[in-house]
């Protein structure tokens, strides 16, 4: 069970705000670029964000570049789960691979306002809204996605199973 | 009812054929296959990810050094330290692997892969990098992952793949003077939207795209992703074997088109006599405007390059505006490779951007990203021939992007204002 206050986005947030090109290509220092984490869109967040918030977003978060910074820096910032209308694909296997759990929900941006504590059964795909008092049904994660997550991204889970999820046991 | 399924299920598109192929099975939009990869490529961003997480699996060996690149274009040659650490970690690496290393000055990594025979029509190709999609201009059906999948792909040689639906554009007529494909492409994604084609594939067809050279026909793949898409993709014709028939023997690859009774998403036409010179404005890539209705805006910094438009029939649309004139706002040139680059210098267009008051910079993706060879001032309005406008996309939260054709963007540094090509012929 996930628990926590949420950071509400807009749609189209792309991976230049989430961690600007002129950080990233400097280090593999994800505590260091975390500071920056947000800051084309929002530079407050990381500053105020905490442990096991949760991100609401509109339709298509994470969009652009590839770079696997960008769901890093959110998990190293403290976000427990991003909750969006839709993703951008790449982003979204990244999330996952980097051990960082992301529900597609579409029109949760209305359900949910700017420091709403939820509680999130990933499993189920259930969220439910404590300040308002309702819940939501989001589109289930497939299972391998959720070992995958389970683990703490796809490099730990080769190392515990020395396998990658879609290769036969 | 099940007869017509049965019917209907028979047509491919070109995506779901070689997806099928790749992974051995009969696939369609939706399904979730595992697929062989031909070749896969990271970058300076995101290949010491890529390597870091090898390591965390416990992975020394790759499957196959030969399939595999690693490029030195975002930040090259490096602008400070931390880079250069992360860039000597990356030859190291590569170098103990045996696997191909594009270092420093050879280009932008969507420009090497096809020029250098990487990439073979009808398999699948992989790039740590969002614009990897543009390899589908040769028929193959290619996509931008992270470094951890690159990871895997580097182990193993293989990716899990949800096999895309396909958005169809058809485009036919004749392209009005002035107006390119990086105007098609544009003009398309203002239609379809940043996130209309998210998941897709984008395929094009149609008169207008066979008279396309190979070289144009990747700007608009290139630039499939900004509407969301997986991969843009063209089946192969005659000016595409003509491209690869020096790199690949022709039993190396596949010719692959799609079915006429195949399944598409959605589809959209377009015809080429009615298309104008389009502008893509701050700060979304789908912000697309006319190029008239922004005319006389005043420019201060003009790029021309990238993976998108820095090939040598770009570079010979801006040669042919800066020759005798000269450049009234800060002007970067970039060509996309070091192939092109020579190619231009033999062809004088170097001497006459020099000439024009034009910096030229060595190959490799220039200020695009933002941390290096051109960060424009806050405040400073930049016409670039790029892929992406985003706010800070390069390096000032407060410059202002406009995304044009070579054209349009040359034009405009000789003027110092944004110019419609069609106002000076």
């Amino acid at each position: 069970m996930i628990r926590g206050k949420v950071w509400k986005f807009p749609s189209d947030v792309n991976t230049d705000y989430i961690i600007p090109g002129k950080y990233k290509f400097k280090t593999l220092d994800m505590k260091e670029l975390a500071k920056h984490a947000m800051e084309g869109i929002d530079s407050e967040f990381a500053g105020k964000v905490e442990k096991g918030d949760v991100i609401v977003a509109g339709k298509n978060f994470g969009m652009g570049s590839s770079r696997e910074q960008a769901p890093l820096v959110l998990k190293y910032a403290g976000v427990s789960l991003i909750i969006a209308e839709d993703f951008a694909r790449i982003f979204y296997r990244n999330a996952f691979n980097v051990g960082l759990p992301v529900l597609i929900c579409p029109g949760i941006s209305e359900k949910v306002d700017q420091g709403d504590v939820l509680e999130v059964d990933l499993e189920k795909g259930k969220i439910v809204n404590k300040t308002k008092g309702t819940e939501i049904s989001a589109s289930p994660i497939p299972q391998f996605l959720l070992e995958v997550v389970d683990a703490g991204g796809l490099a730990a889970y080769y190392k515990k199973h020395n396998r990658f999820p879609w290769e036969k046991k | 009812m099940l007869l017509l399924k049965l019917v209907r299920r028979m047509g491919k598109t070109i995506s779901e054929k070689i997806l099928s192929e790749a992974s051995h099975s009969d696939a369609y939009a939706g399904d979730i296959v595992v697929a062989d990869v031909s070749f896969a490529m990271a970058q300076d961003g995101t290949a010491p990810l890529t390597i870091r997480a090898l390591e965390e699996m416990g992975i020394d060996r790759v499957w196959d050094k030969e399939k595999i690149a690693l490029v030195f274009d975002h930040n090259a040659p490096s602008p400070n330290e931390g880079v250069s650490k992360l860039h000597a970690m990356m030859r190291n690496w590569g170098r103990k692997q045996g696997v191909i290393l594009y270092d420093v000055g050879s280009g932008v990594c969507h420009q090497l892969l096809p020029e250098q025979g990487h990439v073979v029509p009808g398999s699948v190709v992989v790039g740590a990098d969002s614009h990897t999609c543009t390899y589908g201009a040769l028929g193959a059906f290619a996509t931008g992952i992270g470094s951890t999948d690159m990871a895997a792909v580097f182990a193993s040689g293989k990716l899990w793949f949800r096999v895309p639906e396909t958005l169809l554009v058809s485009v036919n007529g004749k392209l009005p003077e002035g107006v390119y494909s990086k105007d098609i492409v544009l003009t398309v994604i203002g239609k379809v939207t940043a996130s209309g084609a998210n998941y897709m594939a984008v395929e094009y067809e149609g008169d207008t795209i066979r008279e396309l050279s190979v070289e144009a026909r990747m700007t608009l793949c290139n630039m499939a992703i900004e509407m969301g898409g997986k991969t843009g993709i063209i089946a192969p014709d005659s000016k595409t074997i003509e491209y690869i028939k020096e790199k690949l023997a022709e039993n190396q690859y596949q010719v692959f088109s799609s079915d006429p009774d195949a399944d598409y998403a959605s589809m959209l036409e377009i015809d080429a006599s009615d298309l104008i010179p389009v502008v893509a404005c701050p700060h979304a890539v789908d912000n697309v405007k006319p190029v008239v209705e922004v005319e006389g805006t005043s420019v201060d910094q003009v790029y021309i390059g990238t993976c998108t438009n820095g090939r040598i029939e770009d570079l010979r649309i801006a040669a042919k505006v800066f020759k005798n004139n000269r450049v009234k706002a800060l002007t970067i040139i970039v060509p996309a490779s070091r192939e092109i680059y020579l190619q231009a210098l033999r062809e004088g267009l170097i001497e006459i951007f020099v000439k024009a008051g034009a910096v030229v910079c060595n190959p490799g993706c220039g200020p695009c990203v933002g941390t290096h060879q051109g960060v424009p001032s806050p405040g400073y309005t930049v016409v670039s021939t790029a892929n992406r406008n985003f706010r800070g996309r390069m390096g000032s939260d407060e410059a202002e992007i406009y995304l044009a054709s070579p054209h349009t963007a040359a034009l405009s540094a000789i003027r110092g204002e944004i110019r419609d090509p069609r106002s000076e012929r």
